[in-house]
């Protein structure tokens, strides 16, 4: 099942069946159930869905930096210039992080070391991956620091963390991940923990970057509004799976998948005015403990009918460069 | 904003009842290993003179004789039997540690207890504490010790001096913390006299912590007790005890290591089997810190 | 930052006060008369005036420690009652072999336990972590003369490679010196690369579940950068703790080890003064330690600005 196949060069990661799995004292959690998609070069893809629907684990995933006790991906393949992530030995997978694909995570505040300044660590991704040496890392830690628009940067390369403020230290975070140029950058909820104002900003910033270095970005959210304004493509996921994926126009224009409705709704609509009640989706996500028959939406759905909890629905077009995960997407696309 | 995390400190965790210790047992095999270990010494000293020879009595004609069938261990250099010897010491050990660390627990929770609730007392005496603190508990307890010289009455009290102040400084933080709780506070609103509420309220919460110190203090007790006798000035001589065995055979190393191997590794076992206890005691009410282990 | 400084330095002399009164009481408190203690059984009823008056045990208590303790600060700690000889002079005839035997422990503790506890931790639940923390547990629980004579038994009576006992001093050469010091500090490291290598162990999971420390992993950075570099920092201020304050334990041991290995050091120097109910030298040595104790762990707690920039004072 390989839909709207990216030609060959224009592929930079292309995610086949990854599936992971979290090991409890007495019990596994399928947090990712086999999903595939693809990042195009130079794109920005989005990835939505509630806590705890298999977002970030995606994104720990390709870059393996799942905690190694309690976690494993168990198949699949994720392959970046055509090569299998999965196959790499430590040391080679340790040249990719940081270098080719860089990261940076929701939590300011607790991403970056406490004991070391700033400046010192970008210039550690530099030192590790062009092999510069300190000064040369240092200048060029000062310069990223100057690129992400971060004020009077000659002094803050010799900040602590602690110095600064949150939305300073995301900027400083985006300085890290871009100091070697990576070609995909996975952003984690990288503005959830900042107050909206800053936010505002961090995505402007990230926007800019991107067009400027032509960087791959993909997008990893909880909020519809910033997947509208930052994203080409967006990738909706609900309970470990893939459930619609579609460029951004079309997947806002006609939502195929009941879940992907249901966000939608759950959204402020600023043209709408002062509405009295946000509708929200009723239910709670399953567990990823027990198997799950059927549709893993299926408790929640307005729209379910038999089939539905007897049959698991795949991901299947429903429009040029549209899919959904849905058996009856077009009905739900027509409400 | 991520949750900062909270200080370790220990709550009730719920009373304990019999109908549980087995459970208990199976989950807490750190706890089962030492008491298990812990029961058997206990056993053993309670039953040296029916289980083993005469711990004193000295055969000039049998000095440093090898194991054998009447001497399990072999005989010492006055010819007396380092088995009975190893046996019987086990009841000194035993008691000099339980006895310090009861002392030890009990002063420590009344010093803590009080510089807990008053400002005043909790400068002065947690100044004497810190003092105490900064003298190694050996020379600590040589130095009391000096004052009378050796005895069984004075070795406890000396080896459970030192102790206390760790003990009190551990009790007067539990209090800190749990005075401010809104139990604690609603209780003293609601009018209960404030002897009802360290009672039922403040006490229990520092049986917990003190029941984990307590191992450790009474390991550190056994530890220093051997030691001392070990350097001659713990356990009078005459009295069979590990420290005096090793201290009083050290000569016969090369010649018969049993008469020192024998005392010392039952020391290390019953040690272990305190510090075992102490662990798991210490997973059983800090959850916390079992994960991290 | 210079108020907390202030504010630790009058604790410290507080507590150093405390010690004072302590060890002073001590040769006090000893049943019978301090004069007829000093003077020895042999003593003459006219010795033991000339010693009180000389003493000044005529004078009020509170005067008595004043003088006592003003003596102290320049340095005069009494007069042995055994050899007659300055306290203080018998204490630095000793201390060479002690310092020695401390400060190898401490190397070689320290290097050991931090290790220890860093591979624990980075290989949590795994067999090696397994292994170490059984060791801990069991190096924690062996006492220290136990392990001095498995070790004189195995390496010195069994294959003879190392001397059985005794020091020689560094004067005489470094390889002797080396050679009479491995058996000591090793027994006396067991029970501190335990202590150190639990809670380095402890304090280094802390830290390694930090979220920098994905970040850390994020950048490609090493698994020994990783451990050494962005987690031993951050997990170094329980560790410096406990290295400060184990050294009042550290210290117990050296009584011990020097008794076993027959080291001529100032634990030696105690345990013959108790013989001989030779109390200035046991007051002189407490004194010493004791002061000992509290500057080094001033200085660890002054250190920790070091090691953490977001401690400020």
């Amino acid at each position: 099942m390989q839909l709207h196949q990216i030609a060959g060069n224009d592929l930079l990661l292309d995610v086949r069946n990854l599936e992971t799995h979290f090991y409890g004292e007495d019990s596994v959690t399928r947090a990712l159930g086999g999903i595939s998609f693809q990042v195009k070069k130079g794109e920005t893809l989005g990835v939505v869905g509630e806590s705890g629907c298999g977002k970030s684990v995606t994104a720990l995933s390709i870059l393996r930096l799942l905690p190694k006790l309690t976690a494993r991906t168990v198949g699949g393949q994720v392959r970046f210039h055509g090569r299998d992530l999965l196959e790499l030995s430590d040391r080679e997978m340790r040249k990719i992080r940081g270098d080719q694909i860089a990261m940076i995570f929701q939590e300011p505040m607790t991403s970056l070391n406490p004991v070391y300044t700033v400046g010192h660590q970008i210039a550690e991704a530099v030192q590790i991956h062009a092999k510069a040496s300190r000064s040369v890392a240092m200048e060029k830690a000062e310069e990223m620091l100057r690129l992400v628009r971060i004020a009077d940067p000659e002094r803050r390369v010799n900040n602590y963390p602690h110095e600064m403020s949150g939305g300073m230290r995301q900027r400083a975070m985006i300085a890290m991940a871009l100091a070697c140029s990576p070609e995909l950058l996975i952003a984690d909820e990288p503005t959830t923990a900042l107050d909206v104002t800053i936010q505002a900003q961090i995505l402007r910033l990230i926007v800019d970057l991107k067009e400027r270095t032509g960087t791959a970005v993909m997008f990893i959210t909880h909020d519809l509004g910033v997947v509208a304004e930052t994203c080409q493509r967006v990738i909706v996921m609900y309970a470990g799976q893939i459930v619609e994926q579609a460029n951004v126009i079309d997947l806002f224009a006609r939502p195929a998948h009941p879940y992907t409705q249901g966000l939608m709704r759950s959204v402020p609509d600023r043209r709408r005015g002062r509405q009295p009640r946000l509708p929200e989706i009723p239910g709670i996500v399953p567990s990823l403990r027990e198997p799950i028959f059927g549709c893993s939406f299926a408790p929640r759905c307005p729209f379910v009918i038999d089939i539905c909890r007897e049959k698991t629905p795949v991901l299947r077009d429903v429009g040029s460069s549209h899919a959904a995960a849905c058996w009856r997407a077009e009905e739900v696309m027509g409400a | 904003m991520t949750l900062l995390s909270a200080p370790v400190e220990y709550v009730p965790t719920g009373r304990l009842r019999i109908s549980d210790v087995p459970r208990l047992t199976r989950r807490h095999p750190l706890v089962s290993a030492g008491s298990g270990l812990l029961a058997l010494l206990i056993i053993l000293a309670l039953a040296a003179p029916l289980c083993a020879g005469d711990p004193v009595n000295m055969d000039p004609f049998k000095r440093l004789q090898p194991p054998s069938a009447e001497m399990w261990f072999g005989s010492d250099n006055l010819g007396r039997d380092v088995f009975a010897r190893t046996i019987f010491g086990a009841r000194i050990s035993l008691m000099v540690g339980l006895l310090s660390a009861a002392s030890a627990a009990f002063a420590g929770l009344l010093i803590g207890v009080i510089a807990g609730y008053s400002r005043s007392f909790d400068n002065v005496v947690m100044r004497v504490m810190d003092g105490l603190m900064s003298i190694p508990t050996i020379l600590l307890a040589i130095a009391l010790i000096s004052l009378t010289g050796p005895g069984i009455g004075i070795l406890i009290v000396a080896i459970a001096i030192p102790e206390t102040p760790a003990v009190a400084r551990l009790v007067r933080s539990v209090v800190l913390g749990v005075r401010e709780r809104p139990y604690v506070e609603a209780a003293l609103c609601g009018g209960a006299r404030l002897p009802k509420v360290l009672w039922r309220h403040i006490l229990p919460s520092t049986i917990p912590p003190l029941m984990v110190q307590g191992a450790t203090v009474c390991a550190n007790a056994i530890m220093t007790e051997a030691g001392l006798s070990f350097l001659g000035v713990g356990v009078p001589p005459e009295i069979p005890s590990w420290g005096n065995m090793i201290a009083s055979s050290r000569l016969y190393l090369a010649m018969a290591p049993l008469t020192i191997f024998a005392p010392g590794i039952c020391l290390a076992v019953t040690v272990l089997a305190v510090n075992l206890l102490g662990d798991g005691l210490r997973d059983l009410f800090d959850p916390r810190a079992k994960r991290r282990r | 930052m210079a108020t907390y400084i202030l504010r630790r330095v009058v604790s410290t002399v507080a507590v150093m006060v405390m010690v004072g009164v302590f060890v002073f009481l001590l040769l006090r408190l000893a049943p019978g008369d301090p004069a007829d203690i000093i003077a020895g059984p042999r003593a003459t009823p006219e010795m033991i005036a000339g010693i009180r008056e000389q003493l000044g045990l005529n004078q009020p208590l509170a005067i008595q420690f004043v003088h006592w303790a003003l003596g102290i600060l320049g340095g005069d700690l009494g007069t042995s009652i055994f050899t007659g000889r300055p306290v203080l002079e018998l204490i630095s005839q000793r201390l060479e072999p002690t310092i020695s035997l401390s400060l190898l422990t401490i190397i070689l503790s320290v290097t050991i336990g931090v290790s220890f506890g860093v591979l624990a931790a980075w290989r949590s639940g795994g067999l090696v972590d397994r292994i170490l923390t059984a060791f801990a547990t069991l190096g924690f629980s062996v006492p220290v003369f136990v392990v001095g004579f498995f070790l004189i038994y195995l390496f010195a009576i069994r294959i003879r490679w190392l001397p059985v006992q005794g020091y020689q001093p560094i004067d005489h050469g470094f390889g002797p010196w080396v050679v009479h010091l491995i058996l000591p500090t090793v027994t006396l490291s067991v029970p501190y690369i335990a202590f150190i290598a639990r809670i380095a162990r402890a304090s280094m999971l802390e830290v390694l579940s930090e979220d920098y420390m994905r970040t850390a992993a994020a950048k490609g950075a090493s698994a020994y950068s990783m451990l050494f570099h962005h987690a031993l920092k951050n997990a170094g201020v329980p560790i410096l703790t406990v290295i400060g304050l184990s050294f009042a334990g550290l210290i117990g041991g050296v009584v011990i080890t020097e008794t076993v290995f027959n080291i001529p050091g100032v634990g030696r120097l105690v345990v013959d003064a108790i013989n001989n109910r030779d109390y200035p030298i046991i007051q002189g040595v407490l004194i010493l330690v004791s002061g000992l104790y509290v500057l080094i762990n001033l200085a660890v707690d002054l250190s920790y600005t070091l090691v953490d920039p977001r401690i400020r004072y």
